[in-house]
């Protein structure tokens, strides 16, 4: 039986039907999961997808967090679930604590869709497995409260413990606000040009870049390469499978 | 002692259908609504009375120009008459938006609406709404939206108010789109002195749906409700039809900004997922989203196209303000709201959806047979009127139009290298380059269009800075390899210089567009913005657009399937360039095979497709580097722009090209280097030395003109030979003019640019102009 990984749809969720293609991209059974219902339908592994849940009044992902499923995935996560948050999740996973730090307007204060390029910095999750250490990986971005903040000692831990996921690097193509604080490749001044971290237990992962957006060359990043974003996905299928 | 409750205190004195037949001779403010007095006439006597205030507030808004398109129709019609007989069209003009097969048992829809006034007055807001406005347009029609475009024309890009308008319009269309997970994938920024008083906001939605799901805007069948669900109505956008976009800016004038809509979208996106699971299980017969004229428009329109009755409890509309008046919550444009007509045996599985959404609905009201359309408000019935007389029986004018006297001045003023002086060297031409690919009109528009999500849903396949958007719709059929390309076109100061043929030039660059992309062009939306209709002057402009349009169309086989128009673009005596702008839609059947105008090899051949004419009038050179609109526009030769397309689609579904793009504004040397930066390599230029008539070529003609018809292709060398072979069994001209090398532009004989100077030159302007602005919802 194919590994399930569910996507949890809040509304305003507007990538939940893409993750569910790159889940299905890399043979596992994609599962829809609906906010109000706690039920987790067995999932091996959780997504919780981009978008603007809840219209994110308030605070970006501050309603979603305590929305019945999260209950569920809350307790589920601090029990070893594989959770990956993307761009709106990783917002819900930082208001629900599963995640340290939050997210903030980006620097120059605008939306931004741009193929940026990552550096994978700790590929012994079981979302990033998949990525040989230090590996980049070209990944679209598309948010306006993606810059990550977090006060100086919590830095320090996630550096320290190895949890720095992914950074943003330096590409020809990009053109960002570059200062002695960021690289230029870092699009929306996030601290330490993080772009994703992990818990200590690693099953936890918050990325704001958007891999599933990264699956194939016809609509992935141009001029490619297209594909830089399954191996998240791949990452989730074999530690399932060797579990 | 409590004050008392403004509330019931207009209950009391609200205007009824008794108070109206009691009281006959109430003066009435037609006029503040935007009525003439022989409009006003008019209504008296469909009625028979005097309307009470309600009435007289419904007829303002539907008889308005925005909704009645009483000036318009007349030439419109032209749309339908001379369309040419094609069994793709589903659904023509008239409905909320055209519908065409592409195969496959899918159809598309897709629609272009101006949001230009709203957009002067709150940029922010008004650029938002009009992209929700067309979004549920779409929606409407049982569509999942799958891709929009903004056609934009701002005032210098250098005016203190364009940097006003300009960052407010972009954030405007990327907080409300971004949130609708609709991508972005296409559109326009152009600049022109002309739009400084009045810029345009063109929004263009396309979704898809399964052919046998589409949805009408009717309510037939005695007995079934009516449903509002959606947003609460509140006091925004109040008039927002009769006054603001049937009325020109003027300076001494009111405030409008009470006019304005403001939108929530993530309202919006509850709402299409509502929708389409509403449309999944089959619970609605009519459907009509409230638009412009909001309750009023929809109410009539529903009722005038079903059984032609219906009765409505007004007062039921769940209010954010209590303190409204019936009239106000008649005209209330209120954004995100629709209205379904619901056969009694299926309410409660509908209402239960949009439970699930958490979308508030209320029952208002049901079908009749009676032929009136009938409101109450606490029990007193303040409308009883035949929808027809709203929805399609409003004033036709043929209002009065003439060759402007100025018009024959304006083309005899050609740019002739004697009346405008040219680069008389290889520096000066360099130079030249230089100055228009750097120049607002033909700058990189990063800055702007990374601000919208282009990505969401997945199947956005060619997005901004190719020549059409393109996406696969494999949100209606899972697996497909079927897509839809979408340009808009639209040149104002070609069209200022001769509308007819400027209208054709509009459709033949958009068809051209699509047709570089690989897709087969199927189908017309247009937005025609153009100035007063009570100017004769302007009229004739609206009159030769429609009549070149409706000539083209049938040319190219391509039918209008809807659009809109918008009047009285102006400020004070300032028309706006006439401003035809053209959406067209394609399709191609494996999106695997489109072409993209990068050039991506080392070594492949250029060949320059069409002829090259010593044409600038209304050219981006004349604009840009003498500030000069004069002449003739180039010429239009539709024959040979079906001859271009069929060669770009045969060279793109038989695998022979490896990029194409079109020559349009700023010529050969704008379309080469934007190829050129967007692969990320060089190329060596050999200009050709005739013209089409064999007669010798100026470098600078053969740089920057902006003669119609032709594209710049690369080719791998293996495919050379069957392609111009294909191209010359065809009749089209072609012209091997270089190959893609290195990291420079070689003009050979003339001169050299870096592609890295180029890529500086070309990205500075918009993050110079607008980086530093911050502008927030």
């Amino acid at each position: 039986m194919p590994a399930r990984i569910g996507v949890v749809t809040f509304p305003g969720t507007l990538d939940d039907q893409q993750a569910l293609r790159a889940a299905a991209a890399v043979g596992a059974e994609p599962v829809k999961l609906w906010h109000r219902d706690k039920d987790l339908h067995q999932v091996d592994a959780v997504v919780l997808p981009g978008g603007f849940s809840y219209g994110d009044y308030l605070r970006a992902g501050a309603i979603a967090r305590f929305s019945p499923v999260m209950d569920t995935i809350i307790d589920a996560a601090r029990g070893g679930l594989p959770v990956l948050g993307i761009c709106n999740g990783f917002q819900v996973l930082c208001e629900a604590h599963l995640l340290e730090g939050a997210m903030i307007r980006n620097g120059d204060l605008h939306f931004i869709n741009r193929d940026v390029t990552l550096r994978i910095e700790n590929t012994r999750t079981a979302w990033t497995s998949d990525y040989e250490p230090g590996a980049e990986a070209v990944i679209p971005i598309k948010n306006v409260d993606g810059r990550f903040v977090a006060d100086e000692r919590t830095l320090d831990a996630l550096e320290a413990e190895g949890r720095v996921l992914a950074r943003y690097v330096s590409d020809d193509n990009q053109h960002g606000v570059g200062n002695n604080q960021h690289s230029v490749g870092n699009p929306n001044g996030s601290l330490r040009d993080i772009a994703g971290i992990c818990n200590a237990a690693g099953n936890v992962v918050g990325l704001m870049p958007h891999p599933e957006y990264a699956i194939d060359d016809l609509t992935g990043p141009y001029p490619g390469p297209g594909t830089d974003g399954l191996p998240f996905f791949t990452s989730i299928l074999k530690s399932l499978v060797s579990a | 002692m409590s004050a008392p409750n403004p509330a019931v205190a207009k209950a009391v004195n609200v205007d009824t259908v008794a108070k109206a037949q009691e009281n006959p001779d109430v003066k009435q403010p037609y006029l503040e609504l935007g009525m003439t007095e022989d409009e006003y006439l008019r209504v008296r006597e469909i009625l028979g009375r005097r309307p009470s205030s309600s009435e007289l507030a419904m007829y303002s808004v539907m008889w308005s120009e925005h909704c009645s398109y009483k000036s318009s129709k007349v030439h419109l019609r032209q749309f339908g008459e001379k369309a040419p007989k094609t069994a793709a069209l589903l659904v023509g003009p008239g409905e909320n938006a055209g519908v065409v097969d592409v195969g496959e048992g899918l159809a598309v829809t897709f629609k272009i609406e101006s949001h230009n006034h709203p957009s002067y007055v709150e940029p922010h807001q008004g650029a938002a709404t009009g992209v929700g406005g067309i979004v549920r347009d779409i929606l409407t029609m049982g569509a999942r939206p799958i891709g929009v475009m903004d056609p934009l024309r701002f005032g210098p890009a250098d005016a203190p108010d364009t940097a006003r308008v300009l960052p407010g319009v972009v954030s405007g269309i990327g907080g409300y789109g971004n949130c609708l997970g609709v991508p972005n994938i296409g559109g326009e920024i152009v600049f022109d002195p002309c739009y400084l008083g009045n810029p345009l906001v063109n929004a263009l939605c396309v979704g898809v749906m399964r052919a046998d799901e589409i949805k009408l805007a009717k309510a037939p069948g005695p007995g079934n409700q009516v449903i509002l669900f959606g947003a609460r109505t509140g006091g925004d956008g109040i008039g927002g039809a009769s006054v603001l976009a049937s009325a020109t800016f003027d300076e001494d004038g009111p405030a409008k900004r009470p006019s304005v809509q403001v939108g929530d979208p993530f309202m919006e996106k509850v709402l299409i997922e509502c929708c389409l699971e509403i449309f999944a299980a089959d619970l609605v017969v009519g459907i009509q989203d409230l638009g412009a004229a909001g309750l009023t428009c929809s109410t009539t329109e529903l009722a005038a196209a079903g059984t032609g009755g219906m009765d409505v409890r007004l007062d039921r509309a769940p209010l954010r303000d209590s303190t409204l008046t019936p009239e106000e919550v008649l005209m209330s444009e209120s954004q995100e709201r629709m209205m379904a007509v619901v056969e009694p045996a299926k309410v409660e599985d509908f209402l239960a959806v949009c439970e699930k959404w958490d979308v508030t609905a209320t029952v208002l009201g049901e079908v009749t047979d009676s032929g009136r359309l009938r409101m109450w408000w606490h029990g007193e019935l303040i409308v009883d009127v035949p929808p027809r007389t709203l929805a399609h029986e409003g004033p036709v004018y043929n209002r009065p139009y003439q060759r402007p006297e100025w018009q024959d001045a304006l083309e005899a003023d050609a740019p002739t290298p004697e009346r405008l002086k040219r680069p008389a060297d290889a520096d000066e031409l360099r130079e030249t380059l230089l100055r228009l690919v750097g120049s607002p009109n033909l700058a990189d528009k990063t800055w702007a269009v990374e601000q919208y999500d282009h990505r969401v849903q997945g199947n956005t396949v060619l997005g901004h800075g190719e020549d059409s958007g393109m996406v696969r719709l494999d949100a209606a059929l899972p697996g497909t390899s079927l897509g839809v390309a979408l340009a808009t076109d639209g040149n104002g100061r070609f069209a200022k210089l001769d509308p007819y043929h400027g209208a054709q030039l509009a459709l033949a660059e958009a068809y051209r567009n699509v047709a570089a992309t690989g897709a087969r062009p199927l189908a017309v939306t247009d937005c025609l913005n153009f100035g007063s209709p009570e100017d004769p002057d302007v009229m004739w402009q609206f009159a030769e657009a429609c009549r070149g349009l409706a000539d083209a169309c049938l040319e190219l086989g391509t039918p209008v399937t809807g659009g809109n128009v918008s009047f009285y673009n102006q400020t004070g005596d300032v028309n706006i360039h006439p401003t035809p702008v053209v959406g067209v839609l394609g399709v191609i059947d494996d999106v695997d095979r489109r072409i993209r105008s990068a050039f991506e090899r080392e070594g492949e051949i250029l060949l320059l497709l069409g002829d090259t004419r010593d044409e600038f009038g209304g050219s981006e050179w004349a604009h840009e580097v003498h500030g000069h609109l004069g002449g003739r526009p180039p010429r239009v030769d539709l024959p040979r722009e079906k001859v271009l397309a069929e060669v770009l689609i045969a060279g793109s579904r038989d695998g022979m090209l490896s990029a194409a793009h079109d020559l349009s504004d700023g010529g050969l040397a704008q379309t080469v280097v934007e190829s050129c930066l967007r692969g990320g390599h060089g190329a060596r230029l050999v200009l050709p030395e005739t013209d089409a008539d064999g007669q010798p070529l100026d470098p600078f003609v053969a740089l920057f003109s902006e003669s119609a018809g032709r594209a710049v292709v690369a080719v791998p060398r293996s495919e050379e030979l069957r392609f111009t072979d294909m191209c010359v069994a065809r009749g089209l001209p072609v012209a091997r003019v270089g190959v893609v090398d290195g990291a420079a532009l070689e003009v050979q004989g003339q001169f050299t640019v870096e592609l890295e100077e180029l890529r500086a030159v070309h990205t500075a302007p918009f993050r110079k102009l607008f980086g530093h602005t911050v502008v927030d919802a």
